[in-house]
């Protein structure tokens, strides 16, 4: 067969075949959504706040509550249902990061709670942990030499 | 001084050929839902099937569905010559440890999700070379098993495209025979890898398209047979999109197979009630609609001549995150109910 | 009136709310574009917000989203960044160079900590569903 296309040329043809996912709808619900869990976060926020904890211990206190809630929907197997519809909407905020642990973690629970749970809980989350660390890092020590 | 038996660059013409004396297929809850549940033998209530893991449920429903295969052909396993099996799975364990109790001698294969059409082609040339009376061609795939391996935690939330496939959960065997009535394998067209450089594995349909247009030309060109000739083409899992792209590249070589050709992953899902995007696929895909649905078509009369070309992306998760493209192959092979 | 006041006595102002909503959806937006019309895959699009979480803040952008935007800011993984920043700022001030290193997983302890450990305990008790 003599190739009637080049790689460039299949590639562009291909595009013009492939459905498009719905963006317009897509958008929408991922601000719905997304907007929806910061607002739980904003009520669980200023539910520590009136407890009187400090700035500092409410910010920790809800991320704390909200990666629990991420991890428990996912137990549930609730959170991918929702994710379906959602897209960014529940994978940018941070009950998406606790979903992108937790989800491996009960998967590969049948490599064992070593090699299986314990290694593999950060096969999608890592790169966050990596980036975001390395990326303070450096601003950091930009930060002290700027200073001093 | 050239092989008697190959005609035209690719193909396959075999002197005695082979008849398909006995098939069964074992699905899961999705497929059995689907448009050609009655023809299934058996649908699973559970995925698990009763096993700790997805991978072993697996291999259980390849066991079963060759014992089940060899049981209709009123055989034993003592008398099946040689098993041609494989999987999706890393190392082929869905079928190693799915025929590890059944003793019979096996030859493991690696086609990707076109296993079925190369096992049925290697066992066909066995028998037709007097190699063997009775062989078992076989593979299965399971929506759980391949989702942890290729893609996401079966709990991760993210979200299809609308060009995405669902592997389908389906083991599917065939067995063959030196004797036999028919359904007869005549030609088998051996696939050769072709890469137009899809990466997107979210679009394997797209990948995979251009593997069928080559092999399904080069029967046509080797055996000089024409579309009409067939009462069905039918490839295994290009699903939506990459049966469009197929059936418009072979319009554009004078090949029109669009009266009779479907696709093994649009056939066995209802895409919109069943949310499976652009179709079916998987080794069990082609495997299943084979053994269940074309089998049976054929046995009532409904199909007297078919060409099965199962479609298989032969990459794996650490050459796509390498930035390699997706090679893919396709196997054709020509089943018709009586010969001459 | 009345509902009002005891909506703000025990939740707070409802504009808050709102801008929380209005913010955390935006950002969410924005990840749904980069994912429909990208190549980029929702890994590099998280590692991207993360990242950009710390040069906002590190920019003296961020800070301002987050007075206005509360946990429509925080809650983003953007926000994640915003902590990691702002707790090595803190470390930087306490602890010199070596706060550079300490402050931002300080800052941001809890959360992996949570995250580590919620994973274990639900891993323990639930199982992955077929689809």
């Amino acid at each position: 067969m003599e190739q009637n296309f080049t790689k460039q040329e299949y590639q562009k043809y291909v595009q013009s075949k492939s459905p498009n996912s719905p963006i317009l709808k897509n958008i929408v619900m991922a601000f719905l959504i997304g907007g929806a869990i910061c607002t739980v976060g904003q009520g669980i926020s200023n539910f520590f706040k009136a407890r009187g904890l400090s700035m500092e211990q409410v910010a920790g206190a809800t991320s704390i509550t909200m990666i629990f809630i991420g991890a428990f929907l996912t137990g549930l197997n609730i959170y991918d249902a929702i994710a379906k519809h959602a897209g960014a909407g529940t994978i940018v905020p941070i009950t998406g990061f606790a979903n992108s642990i937790v989800s491996p973690a009960m998967e590969f629970k049948s490599e064992g709670y070593v090699l299986g749970v314990g290694a593999k809980m950060f096969v999608i989350a890592g790169p966050v942990l990596v980036y975001g660390t390395t990326a303070s890092i450096i601003f950091g020590l930009i930060y002290f030499f700027m200073k001093s | 001084m050239s092989a008697a038996k190959k005609i035209g660059t690719q193909t396959i013409q075999f002197q005695f050929p082979p008849s398909i004396i006995s098939t069964a297929s074992i699905v899961g809850k999705k497929e059995g839902e689907g448009p050609l549940k009655n023809y299934f033998d058996y649908v699973l209530d559970d995925l698990h099937w009763g096993e700790k893991t997805w991978e072993k449920a697996e291999s259980k429903m390849l066991k079963e569905a060759i014992s089940k295969a060899i049981e209709k052909a009123n055989k034993n396993v003592n008398e099946i010559d040689y098993i041609f099996a494989g999987d999706l799975l890393n190392q082929c364990i869905g079928a190693t440890f799915g025929i590890r109790d059944l003793g019979i001698p096996f030859f493991g294969l690696f086609g990707a999700c076109s296993t079925m059409s190369l096992s049925l082609s290697i066992a066909a040339m066995v028998i037709d070379g007097g190699y063997a009376d009775y062989a078992v061609a076989a593979t299965s795939s399971h929506f759980c098993s391949a989702e942890r391996q290729f893609r996401f935690p079966l709990e991760y939330g993210g979200q299809r495209p609308p060009t995405s496939q669902w592997t389908v959960t389906g083991a599917g065997a065939v067995v063959l025979s030196s004797q036999g009535t028919g359904p007869y394998i005549t030609h088998v067209t051996v696939g050769k890898i072709v890469d137009l450089g899809i990466k997107d594995v979210n679009n394997m349909g797209a990948a995979m398209a251009p593997a069928a247009v080559d092999t399904i030309y080069t029967h046509f060109n080797d055996t000089g047979f024409i579309p009409d000739d067939y009462d069905l083409i039918i490839t295994g899992d290009l699903a939506k999109v990459g049966k469009e792209i197929a059936e418009d590249m072979l319009k554009d070589k004078n090949i029109d197979i669009s009266n009779k050709y479907t696709d093994c992953g649009i056939k066995i899902f209802e895409s919109e009630v069943q949310d499976t995007h652009a179709g079916g696929s998987g080794c069990g895909c082609s495997a299943v609609v084979l053994a269940g649905y074309l089998y049976k078509e054929m046995l009532k009369g409904n199909l007297n001549k078919i060409l099965f070309v199962a479609t298989g992306a032969l990459m794996s998760p650490t050459s796509s995150q390498q930035g390699e493209s997706i090679p893919a192959i396709a196997h054709a092979v020509t089943i018709q109910r009586t010969l001459g | 009136m009345p509902m009002q006041l005891l909506f703000k006595e025990h939740w707070g102002d409802m504009m808050e709310f709102i801008r929380a909503f209005i913010v955390g959806g935006s950002i969410c937006a924005v990840g749904q574009v980069l994912i429909d019309k990208t190549k980029l895959t929702p890994a590099r699009i998280l590692v991207a917000f993360v990242t950009l979480g710390v040069i906002l803040t590190a920019i003296g952008l961020y800070e301002p989203l987050v007075q206005f935007g509360g946990a429509g800011a925080t809650v983003p993984l953007t926000g994640f960044g915003y902590s990691l920043a702002k707790g090595v700022m803190k470390g930087v001030q306490e602890n010199g160079i070596l706060g550079a290193f300490t402050g931002g997983i300080a800052a941001t302890a809890g959360g992996i900590a949570a995250a580590i450990f919620f994973g274990y305990i639900i891993a323990l008790i639930f199982n992955p569903k077929e689809k």
